[in-house]
């Protein structure tokens, strides 16, 4: 990547005005009006429906607020303590638990395994990639949608289950309390699979193949030497997986509504889905609100609490560092 | 991709027993990637008979009502006009505002100028799908309700956080020297944006972009809560909705989702590299 090149070969930049230049004023009027010219827009955008929204949610969720009027009927916390007291938003917030558990315990390996098999030399490497990549590119309403009619009972999953002897696997897919929420994680894993591949097979690129070779040359097995030597230095892209795996687990929601609206009763609703339903549906727009700011808290701490703990090395520079 | 032939010259024993795994397994994640998405095409050049009668059968005869249909509806081509507008005018927004935000903070010097870095890297643990009813409630305090305007500044408001992490390194690595020589030749610093650094910037600014109009045009949470008139759709709405409105007709939804995947395919083969390259990079920031 050219960029990285350039910024290595880059001295460190001598235009900057305060230091070592004493001839520049500290911020002269015509640089204050040019910072507010290329700044202004975007904070004004980014502080309107980011920071304002984010605090107006905080507020309403005071409130006892169906939407009409503004809200006037304080309740303290109660919006809070009715939601965590509340069995369906328990079970939502378990569902998504089970999502980013099993988004790790399941779709981590394969999707490592996958990309471990792939790796090297393919005729068709750059079609495979377009096609690997194809779900993700397609909306989650299109993914929905689709899944849809094929699990339909009597539909073409169903149809090709039989068609090869396994009758006995043939389920009411999306109809099963107990088996609704597996189908959905199986759904967004076709989605998300080959992003992830793709992600992988980027992160092996940057292996260097001296390392694998000065193993085999010591006797390791082709398995020792995934497990000790590449394995070890994918941690970077593992762990960047796995955070926006969780996030995307914690905020799940267009597969869910539109394939189940959260149901049957509630067995696969998620937070997000909770949110709109008793917020937008039902006009309880306090109680939305809670409920949402719990949403964000929980994506909240989890993004840094793993900032903190796992991120820290790979990010420096990215999301913390300074640009001098 | 070269990185791996000086590898291949080595003829590990092991490799002659991963070539066979790796085909496997490549064919492996194509069918099971493609089966679904040619069911889909498939499907639409079917009956509802012949769908009934075998779900997942080859269409005999071919038929193109169902495309036929979509594609003489003019709400089709309307969703379709709506799904756009709001992309282009998310992916304007996100890359100017985006851009001269990542400018003043990667180029000049000013108090608070890290302070106002990290407010934007937080609005990366913010994103739209979390803030929807919040934005929804927002946008209805502002009359925004109903309005493509109204969704697109949201949609570019939540895409600056990553525009600007991305953007701001790559407009920093640039040498100060050339600043220097384009003030010595007259150039102010609002003409160095426009004149040296845009063009410099334009890998980054294609992925961002990219980012930002795919982000829109398959957005759904906040289009839902906002439009209520289905003139105003957006496409994912509309496969959404003609899919609950007529439930019944299988191969109808088949085609009207199928025709709902063209752009973003098309657009995808067409800016492949971009994306993929574009995901890598803002995935390792």
């Amino acid at each position: 990547m050219s960029p990285v090149e350039e910024r290595a070969a880059a001295p460190a930049r001598s235009a900057t005005p305060s230091r070592g230049r004493p001839a520049r004023r500290r911020t002269s009027t015509r640089t204050r009006a040019e910072l507010a010219l290329l700044l202004g827009p975007a904070l004004a955008l980014f502080a309107l429906f980011v920071l304002v929204s984010i605090a107006a949610a905080v507020y309403y969720s005071f409130f006892d607020w169906n939407g009409f009027g503004p809200p006037s009927r304080t309740v303290g916390l109660a919006n809070y303590r009715k939601a965590l007291a509340d069995p369906v938003f328990q079970g939502a917030i378990r569902h998504n638990l089970v999502f980013a558990v099993l988004s790790v315990a399941v779709q981590l390996p394969l999707t490592v395994a996958l990309a471990l098999l792939l790796n090297g030399r393919l005729r068709g490497r750059a079609l495979l990639r377009l096609i690997a990549f194809t779900p993700y590119v397609l909306s989650e309403a299109i993914t929905a949608v689709a899944w849809l009619v094929m699990l339909q009972p009597g539909g073409a999953v169903d149809r090709a289950l039989r068609s090869i002897g396994l009758d006995s696997l043939v389920h009411q897919w999306l109809a099963d309390p107990d088996l609704v929420l597996y189908t959905l994680f199986a759904v967004s894993t076709w989605k998300y699979l080959g992003f992830g591949i793709i992600l992988f097979l980027a992160g092996l690129q940057g292996v260097p193949t001296e390392l694998r070779e000065a193993a085999a040359l010591d006797g390791a097995s082709a398995w020792q030497t995934t497990r000790k030597v590449v394995l070890p230095l994918l941690g970077p892209t593992v762990r960047i997986w796995i955070f926006l795996s969780v996030i995307g687990s914690l905020q799940l929601f267009e597969l869910v509504w539109i394939m189940t609206l959260g149901g049957p009763a509630g067995s696969s609703a998620t937070m997000a889905t909770y949110v709109i339903d008793r917020g937008f549906r039902r006009y309880q727009f306090g109680y939305g609100s809670a409920v949402a700011v719990v949403l964000f808290a929980v994506c909240f701490a989890f993004a840094l609490a793993y900032q903190r703990f796992a991120l820290r090395r790979d990010t420096d520079g990215a999301l913390t560092g300074r640009v001098d | 991709m070269p990185a791996t032939t000086d590898r291949d010259r080595r003829a590990v024993t092991a490799d002659r027993l991963a070539v066979p795994g790796r085909y496997l397994a490549a064919l492996l994640v194509a069918g099971v990637t493609l089966v679904p998405i040619a069911f889909v095409v498939l499907g639409g050049f079917r009956t509802n008979a012949q769908l009934n009668a075998d779900p997942t059968g080859l269409p005999h005869p071919w038929v193109i009502d169902n495309y036929r249909k979509v594609l003489g509806s003019s709400m089709f081509w309307r969703l379709m006009g709506n799904s756009a507008l709001i992309a282009v005018a998310v992916t304007v927004l996100t890359c100017g505002l985006g851009a001269a935000a990542a400018y003043a903070l990667a180029r000049y010097r000013f108090r608070g100028r890290e302070g106002i870095h990290t407010l934007f890297t937080a609005g990366l643990l913010f994103p739209l799908g979390v803030a929807s009813l919040p934005v929804y409630l927002l946008l209805r305090q502002l009359h925004l309700l109903e309005s493509w305007l109204g969704v697109a500044l949201a949609e570019a408001a939540f895409g600056l956080p990553v525009t600007i992490v991305i953007l701001r390194p790559f407009m920093a690595a640039i040498p100060g020297e050339l600043e220097d020589a384009a003030a010595v030749d007259g150039c102010t610093r609002l003409g160095f944006l426009w004149r040296i650094m845009l063009p410099l910037a334009r890998p980054a600014l294609v992925t961002v972009a990219v980012l930002a109009f795919l982000g829109s045009w398959n957005g759904y949470q906040l289009p839902m809560l906002v439009f209520n008139e289905q003139s105003h759709f957006t496409l994912p709405l509309g496969v959404a909705s003609f899919q609950s409105q007529y439930s019944q007709d299988t191969a109808g939804i088949l085609a009207y989702t199928a025709l709902s995947m063209l752009p973003a395919l098309g657009f995808f083969v067409f800016a492949e590299r971009r994306i993929v390259g574009g995901m890598a990079g803002a995935v390792k920031g």
